[in-house]
């Protein structure tokens, strides 16, 4: 229901194919500009100013296993068009799985006669930021191997042995998983682009259980992966993506070694069952990336969405503490100054990067806060000129082609800090703190002021030492105070990516899939509470 | 043409069934239409229209299983599709838990497809979308909304003789009315099977007046409260809690369910008075009679007296546990009392009012906390009167306690498809404040 939500994507219920049937190449470029130009000439012939066209082809799979069982292989493909519209003003879309002239044809009839019954109740006529024209061009995410290529027998070996792993190390139960999409996406417009792309993700997985029947408990830690726009090569392992964390953690920049993962989560879900339960009260935080990327996710990425500060989101996902006049002033303190987040639709090897954006716009990077200070927000084509500027800044996305697209966040990153510093340093420096590791619970309200975060391992620091293990651990915090609170951040040896596979926005719902990178940071006096209870 | 009927769909998939040459073979069948609108800022935003139709094959060689979808349903793409899923369950590894296809089945039959919900035309929409708007407008509100209608088939033909089909209608609404001073925030929701039973002005009325009462809402000290919880607020907390009815977790002693000799089933898990079974055959939230593995949907004790009376068991755990299976629930239908909801504020001394709850994450699965912020409407209550809105709080609370701490039930309302009462509960738990309006 939430925004920001881990969601199921419709798309998860494609059409079941074949390993091999993925590795089709699909429709040919020039049928797909054949086909994308009869809606667009249709739509013209109706009397749309505007209209775009987007052939997608998404194919994924995904492994499910639990213990020594494969419990599913799924292979999918979604093959459709959707068609956007500008009539009278106002916005008409319609999609079909029917990719023929005909098809398609009907398909634009429906989006154009939306947008006019709409336009009689339509009140601020849509208003297009300029485009380049790009001609026919294409772009791909850099991968070394395509998921595609790996046999399947392979995938399913590498999860059990990791299965294995965990219950060889005193695990009472263990699911995994691997999702690996990829998004084949052509798109045209009555601008004059034509634009065929070829994204690629992964997310590798698992959720170890570690019981104690006796005492009734039972504890769950989940894997130390990130989700990454990346190929089948995140799954090598390789030694020189690995970082040392404090008390024998195990962390991850680029490359990921589930089965070392498994045999400490199944170490660490026993460790838990007998953890310290934290005494409530203000404790200095040591956020690790892949926790702190849900956190940067949750109280910059939402809140800086345009289409939430304007209203557009009020129904659903909700609105923003960080106003217009709050960005207008150009003295907003959204963090202290050593907070520089930033906006970047390129990065490469995250979730959301892409060559261009689902209408047409060529992605970039741009500042959000710079040092501190709020300086503008993620916008499209219809919105900026709200915000008084004329280029959109290329973050349109569609969960698939039977989707709309809209406003989605592109990658929010906070950058490492500029001078050496270390994890150890960093714990060392904390007289009484908490190091977190990983995502937890996670809830805000629908400005992006009040909010509560757990996370996957909590240790207690004394006086620049790790102690030991805490339980029932949750810190709540006002974003605003929150990143004002930011004392030291690691230096960019550190940094690492964060990412959600699934996040859900607007209304019918829809998925999209964005990275958070950061380096391990340091936040003073935020209040922690125990979630411990008796039932 | 996305909805067949009945006769349609069985020739199609008993076409596609004759093309089989596996051990066993299922065949699921499903198309649907479906219309939204979307408004904010006081105008039409987004809005769309989508059809889709598929044909699911699944063809098992002993243990082995492969499913193959297409969505054309001549002769040559029927035998073409079998074919794929056999060639997909050679290669496919063995899955332990395979169960054989359920023989032929006595369903109930359905009430959820009402024509007038699948009539429902683009004007029908912008129409909905004016009644809120233009008296947002009226009252210095702004209105931003959501019109979601469909309508679908499902059906299901096996190579053991099942047949099954169900078609339904269903139309969600929210809207939320925000003053323009930045400082009210109101909300519905309505959902039905039948569009006629929906009054678009009268849902943007109580979302107005909500939002008109919560402007300047004062910060009051969380900590616990009586709460008098309207159904929309308590539907998501009692959804989560009925996902620890899954017996196979409960047995497996990673559930809320689970004890160190087994499950809590007959134990006293909450008040006496709390009561939740389900029916697909209410005529207030009808759904289809059958589920995904084509077993008969009926009416379900799920909690009688505050006490455990059925966990959902899967066919193969049932097999596994030497039980018959139990579905799970296709809705969730919890007692009532007869206390309307200004009678529930008359007779409250000091409380919440609460509207809805927003933003719930599980905190801990073992005692089911969840967390969460009331949302779009939240009153202070003293001595049988609302005497100013509140700030939003954050909550800490699991729906145990919740039901245990239970004080008066209300009136039942349709909610998500679901009839939840209006409750008034004590010891609610806020444990801090949010600015959110």
């Amino acid at each position: 229901m939430g925004a920001g939500a881990l969601m199921v994507p419709s798309y998860l219920m494609g059409s079941n194919i074949s390993a091999e049937a993925l590795l089709h190449p699909g429709m040919d470029i020039l049928t797909k500009r054949k086909l994308a130009d009869v809606a667009l000439n249709t739509a013209k012939s109706l009397g749309s100013t505007y209209a775009d066209a987007r052939i997608g082809r998404y194919l994924n799979q995904y492994v499910f296993t639990r213990e020594d069982k494969v419990q599913n292989v799924v292979n999918t493909e979604s093959f459709g068009i959707g068609i956007r519209v500008i009539a009278n003003g106002t916005w008409g879309f319609a999609s079909t799985n029917s990719v023929t002239e005909d098809g398609i044809k009907k398909a634009t009839q429906q989006a154009v006669a939306i947008a006019k019954a709409n336009s009689k109740i339509q009140r601020e006529p849509v208003k297009l930021a300029p485009v380049q024209s790009h001609g026919e061009v294409s772009w791909k995410t850099p991968i070394e191997k395509d998921f595609k290529e790996v046999p399947v027998s392979e995938k399913v070996d590498l999860l059990l042995s990791a299965n294995a792993a965990a219950m060889d190390n005193g695990a009472n139960f263990v699911n995994s998983a691997l999702f690996m999409v990829n998004e084949q996406k052509y798109f045209a417009s009555t601008e004059g682009s034509y634009i065929d792309q070829d994204v690629h993700r992964i997310w590798p997985t698992f959720g170890v259980t570690a019981i104690d029947r006796e005492a009734g408990k039972f504890k769950s830690r989940d894997a130390m992966s990130a989700p990454m726009g990346m190929g089948y090569e995140y799954m090598d392992g390789l030694e020189s993506e690995k970082l040392e964390g404090p008390s024998g953690l195990r962390l991850y920049r680029n490359s990921y070694d589930i089965v070392e993962d498994a045999t400490l989560a199944a170490k660490q879900a026993k460790e838990m069952l007998s953890a310290k339960s934290v005494e409530p009260g203000k404790y200095d935080l040591v956020l690790e990336p892949n926790h702190l990327g849900l956190t940067i996710h949750e109280s910059v990425g939402h809140p800086l969405e345009l289409d939430r500060v304007l209203g557009y989101e009020a129904n659903y996902a909700g609105t923003s503490f960080a106003t217009l006049d709050k960005w207008k002033s150009g003295d907003f303190q959204y963090g202290s100054d050593i907070v520089n987040l930033v906006a970047d639709k390129t990065q490469v090897g995250s979730l959301g990067a892409v060559g261009y954006d689902d209408e047409g716009v060529k992605t970039k990077k741009w500042d959000l806060v710079r040092n501190g200070i709020l300086t503008n927000y993620q916008a499209i084509r219809d919105q900026v000129h709200m915000i008084d500027q004329n280029e959109s800044h290329g973050c349109c996305y569609a969960e698939s082609w039977n989707d709309v697209q809209f406003q989605r966040m592109p990658n929010v990153s906070l950058e490492p800090g500029k001078d050496k510093y270390s994890i150890n340093d960093m714990i060392k420096d904390v007289e009484k703190g908490i190091y977190i590791a990983g995502r937890g619970s996670y809830s805000i309200d629908q400005q992006r002021y009040n909010f509560q975060f757990g996370g996957t391992v909590f240790y207690e620091i004394k006086n620049g030492e790790i102690v030991g293990m805490l339980d029932d651990v949750a810190y709540q915090s006002n974003t605003q105070e929150f990143w004002n609170s930011c004392t030291k951040i690691c230096d960019k040896s550190d940094y690492r990516m964060f990412g959600s596979f699934f996040d859900g926005k607007g209304q019918p719902s829809q998925v999209s899939a964005v990275s958070h990178g950061s380096s391990t940071s340091r936040f003073d006096g935020v209040n922690v509470i125990n979630t411990g209870r008796s039932v | 043409m996305a909805i067949y009927t009945k006769e349609e769909a069985r020739q199609i998939m008993e076409k596609a069934l004759s093309f089989s040459t596996a051990d066993a073979c299922v065949i699921n069948m499903g198309g649907s239409e479906s219309g939204n609108i979307r408004y904010a800022r006081n105008t039409v935003s987004t809005s769309g229209h989508r059809s889709n139709q598929t044909l699911a094959v699944e063809a098992s060689f002993g243990k082995k299983s492969g499913t193959a979808t297409v969505d054309e349903f001549d002769d040559e793409s029927l035998e073409s599709v079998v074919k794929r899923a056999e060639e997909l369950a050679k290669l496919a590894p063995e899955n332990p838990e395979f169960m054989a296809p359920l023989g032929p089945q006595t369903y109930d039959e359905s009430i959820s497809f009402v024509d007038a919900t699948a009539n429902i035309k683009p004007e029908y929409r912008a129409e909905v979308a004016a009644k809120s708007i233009n008296p947002a407008s009226e009252k210095d509100v702004t209105a931003a909304g959501f019109l979601n209608d469909s309508s679908g088939f499902s059906a299901m033909l096996n190579s053991s003789g099942l047949f099954a089909y169900n078609k339904s209608t269903d139309v969600d609404f929210t809207v939320t009315m925000r003053t323009n001073d930045g400082t009210g925030s109101g909300w519905v929701t309505r959902d039905y099977n039948d569009v006629t039973k929906f009054d678009p002005a009268e849902a943007a009325k109580v979302a107005i007046d909500k939002a008109v009462m919560s402007r300047e809402a004062r910060a009051i000290e969380p900590g616990k409260y009586t709460v008098i919880l309207e159904p929309a607020a308590s539907v998501d907390l009692l959804r989560n809690m009925s996902g620890a009815f899954n017996a196979r977790t409960a047995d497996e002693g990673r559930s809320f369910m689970s004890k160190d000799d087994g499950t809590k089933m007959g134990e006293k898990i909450v008040d006496e008075r709390v009561n939740i079974w389900s029916d697909p055959l209410h005529p207030d939230v009808p759904t289809s009679t059958w589920n995904g593995e084509g077993m008969p949907l009926k009416k379900m004790k799920w909690i009688e007296n505050g006490v455990v009376k059925n966990l959902a068991y899967s066919r193969y755990w049932a097999e596994q546990q030497g039980v018959d299976p139990v579905p799970f629930p296709s809705n969730f239908i919890m007692e009532g009392g007869d206390a309307s909801r200004e009678e529930l504020i008359k007779n409250t001394k000091r409380g919440i009012l609460v509207t809805r709850l927003w933003y719930i994450r599980s905190v801990d699965p073992q005692t089911l906390l969840y967390t969460g912020l009331t949302r779009d409407g939240t009153f202070y209550i003293e001595n049988g009167e609302i005497r100013y809105p509140v700030k939003n709080f954050r909550f800490n609370e699991s729906p145990i306690i919740m039901l245990n701490n239970l004080e008066t039930l209300g009136e039942q309302v349709r909610i998500n498809g679901n009839l939840i009462p209006y409750m008034k509960v004590r010891d609610f738990t806020f444990t801090s404040l949010s600015d959110a309006v």
